[in-house]
């Protein structure tokens, strides 16, 4: 078991070094506009570019700034300074991380709670009325781009410009002074987050949760004279959830770089996707560089721990 | 089989299943019972039906398109006409059933341990220390060395022939009174099939438990059974005593599964293993009457009509659904070299990829 997580976190941190070596190329190679110039803003003169060239250490071979960039990322966990603020890029994305995990956390809890049980009661009451509506709104989801959703849901239930005036509408996380009133701000970017990935894991864990109960060991399970309902949670549900795990360590590393920053545009939350979509527009590479290189290490590090998890949920995995 | 003391009692069982394809027969009009501590073998190919009708002993085949009628006594209970709660009641306890790949009827992701106390804290009030004597002491019973250890192992740990010793330990939890093998012995090893079957022998005689050997396999219905099924198509075609079926066998379905099992205590006769032509009947738009009639080289101007398991070959307990006269059978039945087999038919059988 030690070696498997030895192994599995030597990978992790092999993959994080070829991560940053392509933002690296894709970075700081390809784009056609020159950083200094970018650096040096409007009142741009050659001796300021120069200047700032050589400070960048711009002139430097592509393989010196990349160890450079390497060392700095990895011994000082220092991802350079904004082109635009002089502010480090580190300081931005731990200013702007809570919001992003606020988002993120409370839609992850949203969707395995409301998917968990309509996957596995769809499964077991297969056919039923239940089982068709859930599966048919669930497919209306998963076809909803989520900036859409959002804004329709912003249209119908916001509280400043819906037409039901339920929840805290755009903008309101930027007003809530407490931690509770984050919360009720959050509730409908929750909501139009969760959605989607509520209706492709309640169908996953359905056609899961129906492959499992076809199990030879299910037909042990009631050959035993077990409840239906142990069978069902013990034996069924243990066994058809597991996958459910892998899928989730993916797509929290994705959400970041997906959905999160359509929902945080849509509902005006100041977190990292927000800040993404600002410097792209800017062009200003540290920060791009920066956040994605920190969404690639969330990738890895939620990779890491559903592989790690996944041991411990399939002892057949140990002994591999 | 005696009449009376019957622990099991079957009567015309039929289980039909509504499929896109039409309505699969996959029972149809089964009638067969068991004594106490006796040993019931049901042989026939791949579906015949009797797993089906084993597992719908215990319920097993309920479902929303299985339409299941008949009789199946147990215990003086109509196992069919219980409900959720009285199967349970029965499942595992009086009745308990091993299938056929021990790796798959094991849960992946339990100990064995923990799989065996969950059917003894079913049946009965027992803690957790308790439950795991219990265990271990069947775990030792069944012939698995070091059973404390094994106790808390996964059954990927176990080899093929262990699991199904774990099987049956966890199968005998609850003392059962009819334990109902379904191909126990078909996933193992040949070397370990046959300590299977010692082992399932040795423990009905210390138990005194009734067993349904269910298999392909005559070889294993020699070894073990008291009285024998030879089940077709959904029905039983011949029933009767160990000696009475290898012996006077009266169904030509029977004559072709004992010509066609290997024997080393004759001379080869053909160049290669003798087979019965043709495909099992379809149970969606079997055959009029006789299933056995498209394959059968002996088949006459009575057969379309259903012939009924009857006593036709002088012995009582002897049953079977040929319309050839009992005469008649003893001699088709003996071949160039007087051994027991089905001979070929003389037009080719009908299924198209039939060799013949």
């Amino acid at each position: 078991m030690a070696r498997y997580i030895v192994r599995r976190v030597l990978w992790g941190v092999a993959l994080l070094v070829i991560v940053t070596a392509v933002v690296f190329i894709l970075f700081y190679v390809l784009p056609t506009a020159d950083p200094a110039k970018l650096r040096a803003g409007r009142t741009a003169n050659p001796q300021l570019i120069n200047d700032i060239r050589e400070q960048l250490h711009l002139d430097d071979p592509i393989y010196v700034q990349f160890w450079d960039y390497l060392k700095n990322v990895f011994l000082h966990f220092d991802f350079g300074q904004s082109y635009l603020s002089q502010a480090s890029v580190k300081d931005i994305i731990f200013d702007r991380l809570p919001a992003t995990a606020l988002l993120v956390v409370g839609a992850v809890i949203l969707w395995l709670g409301i998917a968990i049980p309509v996957g596995i009661i769809s499964a077991v009451k297969r056919r039923s009325l239940l089982d068709r509506t859930t599966m048919v709104t669930s497919l209306a989801f998963i076809s909803a781009p989520v900036f859409w959703l959002g804004l329709v849901a912003l249209y119908l239930f916001a509280n400043d410009v819906g037409l039901i005036p339920l929840f805290p509408g755009q903008g309101s996380y930027l007003t809530a002074d407490s931690f509770l009133a984050k919360c009720g701000s959050m509730l409908l970017p929750w909501m139009v987050l969760a959605a989607a990935t509520a209706a492709i894991y309640a169908r996953y864990l359905r056609s899961s949760m129906i492959d499992t109960m076809a199990e030879d060991y299910i037909r042990t399970a009631r050959a035993k004279g077990l409840p239906e309902r142990q069978v069902i949670m013990k034996h069924g549900v243990r066994a058809a959830i597991t996958p459910i795990v892998t899928l989730l360590g993916l797509d929290i590393g994705l959400l970041l770089a997906g959905n999160a920053i359509l929902t945080e545009t849509v509902f005006n939350i100041p977190g990292i996707g927000q800040q993404i979509v600002l410097s792209i527009r800017r062009s200003d590479l540290p920060m791009i560089q920066g956040i994605v290189l920190f969404g690639a290490f969330f990738i890895v590090i939620f990779n890491l721990i559903v592989d790690i998890l996944y041991a411990f949920l399939d002892p057949r995995v140990r002994y591999q | 089989m005696s009449a009376g003391g019957n622990l099991l009692e079957v009567e015309d069982l039929r289980v039909h299943f509504d499929t896109d394809d039409g309505v699969v027969r996959a029972v149809d009009g089964l009638s067969y019972s068991v004594d106490p501590g006796q040993t019931l073998g049901i042989v026939g190919e791949s579906g015949s039906g009797k797993s089906v009708a084993n597992m719908t002993i215990l319920g097993l085949t309920r479902a929303e398109n299985a339409e299941i009628t008949g009789r199946i006594r147990f215990d003086g209970e109509d196992l069919l006409e219980l409900d959720d709660e009285g199967l349970q009641r029965v499942r595992g306890n009086d009745i308990a059933m091993i299938f056929q790949d021990p790796l798959t009827s094991l849960h992946p992701f339990y100990k064995v341990g923990k799989q065996m106390t969950e059917a003894v804290q079913a049946h009965q009030d027992s803690s957790d220390a308790e439950a795991r004597k219990r265990c271990i002491e069947l775990l030792q019973l069944v012939g698995i060395p070091d059973a404390e250890r094994r106790f808390g192992e996964y059954p990927h740990e176990f080899s093929g022939g262990m699991r199904q010793r774990a099987m049956i330990a966890m199968a005998l939890t609850n003392d059962p009174k009819l334990l109902i093998a379904d191909e126990p012995t078909t996933a193992l090893d040949v070397t370990i099939q046959a300590q299977i079957l010692r082992l399932i022998e040795r423990l009905q005689s210390e138990l005194g438990m009734a067993v349904i050997m269910i298999t392909h396999d005559l070889g294993v219905i020699a070894e073990v059974a008291d009285d024998v099924l030879v089940m077709y198509g959904g029905r039983a075609v011949e029933a009767g005593s160990l000696d009475e079926i290898f012996y006077d066998p009266q169904h030509p379905y029977t004559w072709g599964l004992l010509g066609s099992l290997t024997r080393t205590d004759r001379p080869r006769s053909a160049d290669r293993l003798s087979q019965i032509a043709g495909q099992p009947p379809s149970l969606i738009a079997p055959p009029q009457g006789c299933h056995f009639r498209p394959r059968c080289p002996h088949e006459f101007h009575k057969c379309p009509q259903t012939p009924g398991l009857e006593a036709r070959s002088g012995s009582r307990t002897h049953l079977d659904r040929c319309w050839l006269a009992a005469e008649q059978k003893r001699e088709l039945r003996v071949g160039p070299e007087g051994e027991i087999g089905l001979a070929e038919r003389q037009e080719p059988v009908a299924t198209p990829t039939a060799e013949s």
